[in-house]
């Protein structure tokens, strides 16, 4: 399967877009618990990328996975732009090498998470964005193949979304809480799900 | 004129940063390249890769240079600015884990006196040491 340029289009510009209208919501959970930049450093992430959709849209989607990747890494201003722009970088790598969807969706997600990982030195567990990717990610591999494919991520990232609430944060700024950092939503995993329910979307859009 | 260990200091603040490579030319006047960026792509408090990447050139040694960061981020940004560099200059980059401040001075004492990278990051870390 190759995606149109015009589906490449819809799908980032959704995903941009909800990202961006999610910005206040990330910034009010990243204040109870972190520094509270996430929304606006997502923002002006997700705004550059919406200024490249031509560019990135004009890509085989291996190419335009990569440069919402760079994108995000050169505009986010956090660390959370080079955490999800080796997720994009890395699940473009892995298109370019030989994988094909939706067959190895599965496989070029993985990817995407496992450079989430070796970046931010973490693990599932530990009160991040992992604590959705990595749920979303065992669904892809449990259901690959089958017709509720998609209800069944966005379900999985609803409910990851929301089990990062009662953990304890070990990674990033909200570990310097400790056990304060407890009953508050993750912000990282918050933004991960807004945008795997935004992909959903825009595929069920589109089906 | 031996060259030294360049050092880049990464806050997410502009004024930390500046501050600190204040303190380290006091120390070691212009015998060593100092560079510092502080604030996200906005100037807001955030660390930028670009800009980490401009700071990193601008201290640029053949002896390498050594990174002093405050907090996670500048960290993080850090590490994937020495990745995007050239590929010749990325093996000579390295990110100290130590106090930003007491590890940029101690940094560029030690480059001032010719010592490798390895010694130079040694010597900062020895900061965070138990």
């Amino acid at each position: 399967m190759s995606l149109q340029p015009e589906t490449i289009r819809t799908l980032v510009k959704v995903a941009a877009e909800q990202v961006i209208a999610s910005a206040p919501e990330l910034t009010t959970l990243d204040q109870a618990i972190g520094d509270g930049d996430h929304g606006t450093n997502m923002k002006r992430g997700f705004e550059a990328v919406l200024g490249k959709l031509d560019a990135i849209s004009a890509q085989p989607l291996d190419e335009a996975l990569k440069m919402i990747g760079k994108t995000l890494v050169m505009t986010v201003g956090g660390a959370s732009g080079p955490l999800y722009g080796s997720f994009f970088l890395a699940a473009g790598e892995a298109l370019s090498h030989d994988r094909h969807l939706p067959d190895d969706l599965a496989d070029v997600f993985g990817s995407g998470v496992n450079a989430v990982s070796a970046r931010g030195r973490s693990q599932a567990g530990e009160k991040t964005m992992l604590d959705v990717l990595v749920p979303v990610l065992e669904t892809l591999r449990m259901a690959a193949g089958q017709p509720d494919l998609i209800a069944r991520v966005r379900t999985t990232a609803a409910e990851a979304v929301e089990r990062t609430a009662p953990m304890q944060a070990t990674k990033g700024r909200a570990s310097f809480l400790g056990p304060r950092s407890v009953g508050h939503v993750d912000p990282g995993a918050r933004s991960s799900c807004v945008l795997v329910q935004a992909v959903c979307a825009s595929l069920e859009g589109q089906q | 004129m031996t060259d030294t260990v360049g050092i880049v200091i990464v806050s997410h603040s502009k004024d930390i940063a500046k501050g600190t490579a204040d303190m380290v030319r006091q120390m070691v006047g212009s015998e060593v390249k100092v560079a510092f960026c502080g604030g996200n792509p906005d100037g807001g408090l955030g660390t930028s890769v670009s800009s980490i990447i401009d700071a990193i050139n601008n201290a640029w040694s053949t002896k390498g240079v050594a990174i002093l960061v405050d907090l996670g981020g500048a960290e993080t940004n850090s590490e994937m600015a020495v990745e995007m560099l050239e590929p010749a200059r990325r093996d000579l980059v390295v990110v100290c884990n130590a106090p930003i401040v007491e590890g940029a001075v101690m940094a560029a004492t030690e480059a001032a006196g010719g010592s490798s990278l390895a010694q130079v990051k040694a010597v900062a870390e020895e900061l965070s040491a138990d």
